[in-house]
């Protein structure tokens, strides 16, 4: 499956000893063209410098730092709480996971018990952001390809799973609502009814997305076979993730080492064969499927009352023992993780935070990129699904 | 896996420091730089450690030394293992593990211009990462003030107030005690 479409290696520039290709630009056989930071076919702030040969690229490399603006530094000025309003934002589509890795990392360390009822509130959020994740992803994947009418469904209902975060949290994109000893409330009067009114128009725009995308000849033609990631890379690249596991291994942290309440929700994760641009985004469409189911047992598992904060101690004097932890959670693009290192004072020593597109965006889209058509290089890059903000902090 | 198991096999072969035993499943320890690569081979190789989770630096200024941490995963046995490898703020170069996971050289090339940290023959360890046309010292060194260069970089917008926070809750906290007092 892999040879499905061999790349023409005659037109090649040959490589140097030290492993970097021998280009000569003023040959006129090679053209270097950036694509971004301002372009349609960029996923975010970022841009790639393409080397081509005719209409082939040779040569890519992924640039970032558009949108740095120092979060890690900046952390390490504020105290535990303050940390709180810069962690979401580093990642915009689906903030939920900064708030739950950094809260996480900081009740290990500080010995602070969660509320069973804010483990499973939690675990709602999560899904909730993942299913908006992937909405975004989908309208960006069919725009990649010419098909506009994608993100614009995918627009609506990703609109009402904000009205759905906004009622429960009082925000739409940065909800600041899971905080180191549990979350901010419960549910609101309602809210199970009102998800479900959500969820049913999320499986009806699902099976429209289905027919009109998946279904559509040239949106295959153009994706099947095309930005295959090799099994064998998995490893060394550090894919995790739909782009794992539509190379048909089934990497899910929600599976390999469940957090929150996870172990007692009923699911599988979704996997695919062919690795390819197609299956990566079949992949994600049926994992909406899972997220979707996880809700509604979400909402009828959980229990109805209970505390949903820990005592904390007071935020202004909290100071936290030396020590260092790691923790990490299945976020819509793979492995996403804060390592917190803590010195005994008010303000952490060290935050680093793990996003999947750190590799996916870099080492790999750089692997993957070189064979591939000018005007796939778009579809190519949505297909790994990155945020250029986990990659440059 | 029982990671004090893993701790006395690997304790065997290499010089390691105390096993940190943060979690069931995370742990930390301590060993010489020159044993780095060993052990990273061997821990990918026979012990199943294939998955490189991130490789980041902590600045100890005070201690004079950076500390690099390879976190590592074994997704079989759901556990991790995090190498610490502690040198020197004032020679700060260490072998580059690029040619283990090819992934690993984007995290050396961001360590080297976050921290100055240099990984002699990574990948593309010259080129710019993030930072375009960064002259002062590495900005996520401690000794980097952040406050300070925003300060004589940008200017003030004026009409601005920002509040030390403590006196600022204490004051809508308690409202009619005064800033300084406890």
């Amino acid at each position: 499956m892999f040879d499905m479409f061999p790349p023409d290696r005659s037109q090649y520039p040959a490589a140097k000893p030290d492993g970097t290709l021998d280009i000569d630009l003023t040959s006129g056989k090679y053209l270097k063209l950036w694509q971004g930071p301002n372009h349609p076919g960029i996923t975010g702030n970022m841009s790639v410098e393409l080397t081509v040969c005719g209409d082939e690229v040779v040569e890519g490399k992924t640039h970032v730092g558009y949108l740095h603006r120092g979060f890690e530094k900046l952390m390490e000025r504020r105290t535990f709480i303050q940390v709180f309003p810069i962690v979401c934002r580093v990642c915009v589509p689906e903030p939920d996971f900064n708030e739950y890795c950094y809260a996480a990392c900081v009740e290990e360390l500080a010995g602070i018990e969660v509320p069973e009822m804010a483990k499973w509130i939690r675990t709602l959020i999560l899904e909730m952001g993942r299913i908006n994740s992937y909405m975004m992803y989908l309208g960006g994947q069919a725009g990649a390809l010419g098909q506009g009418v994608i993100g614009q469904w995918t627009t609506y209902v990703r609109d009402l799973m904000l009205d759905r975060f906004e009622e429960l949290t009082g925000a739409r994109i940065y909800h600041m609502f899971i905080l180191p000893g549990g979350v901010r409330d419960t549910l609101p009067d309602g809210f199970a009814g009102r998800m479900e009114e959500t969820l049913r128009e999320v499986e009806k725009t699902l099976k429209d997305v289905y027919d009109v995308m998946f279904c559509n000849a040239v949106f295959k033609k153009r994706t099947v076979g095309m930005g295959v990631i090799d099994p064998s890379w998995l490893e060394p690249y550090g894919v995790t993730g739909p782009n794992a596991r539509a190379a048909g291994v089934a990497k899910d942290v929600r599976k390999d080492a469940p957090y929150l309440v996870y172990d007692r929700l009923d699911f599988e994760p979704v996997t695919g064969t062919n690795s390819d641009i197609y299956t990566r985004a079949d992949v994600r469409r049926r994992d909406v499927w899972v997220s979707v189911d996880l809700i509604r047992q979400i909402l009828a598992k959980m229990p109805k009352t209970g505390p949903v904060m820990a005592p904390i101690p007071n935020v202004l004097h909290w100071k936290i023992p030396r020590g260092e932890t790691y923790v990490r959670g299945e976020c819509s693009r793979g492995e996403y993780g804060y390592y917190l290192v803590t010195d005994g004072s008010g303000t952490p020593r060290r935050i680093n935070v793990r996003g999947p597109s750190y590799t996916h965006a870099m080492a790999l889209l750089e692997r993957m990129i070189v064979g591939c058509n000018i005007s796939d290089v778009a579809a190519l890059m949505v297909s790994l699904h990155t945020y250029p903000p986990e990659i440059e902090r | 896996m029982a990671m004090k198991e893993l701790y006395a096999r690997l304790k065997a072969l290499y010089p390691l420091g105390e096993l940190t035993d943060q979690r069931r499943d995370l742990a930390f320890v301590t060993l010489p730089a020159a044993h780095l690569r060993d052990t990273i081979l061997h821990l990918r190789d026979k012990e199943g450690f294939t998955h490189l989770v991130l490789l980041t630096a902590v600045d100890w200024l005070e201690e004079g030394q950076f500390q690099l941490t390879y976190l590592l995963n074994n997704r079989q046995r759901a556990c991790d293992l995090g190498l610490r490898v502690m040198i020197s703020r004032d020679a700060a170069t260490m072998e580059g593990i690029h040619d283990i996971w090819p992934t690993a050289a984007t995290y050396q090339r961001e360590l080297r211009e976050m921290f100055g940290i240099d990984f002699p023959g990574s990948p593309r360890i010259e080129e710019e990462f993030i930072l375009e046309g960064w002259n002062d010292i590495p900005p996520y060194r401690r000794d980097f003030d952040t406050l300070k260069y925003a300060q004589e970089a940008y200017a003030e917008r004026p009409g601005r107030v920002t509040h030390d926070p403590e006196t600022h809750m204490r004051l809508q906290m308690y409202p009619g005690q005064h800033p300084a007092g406890k």
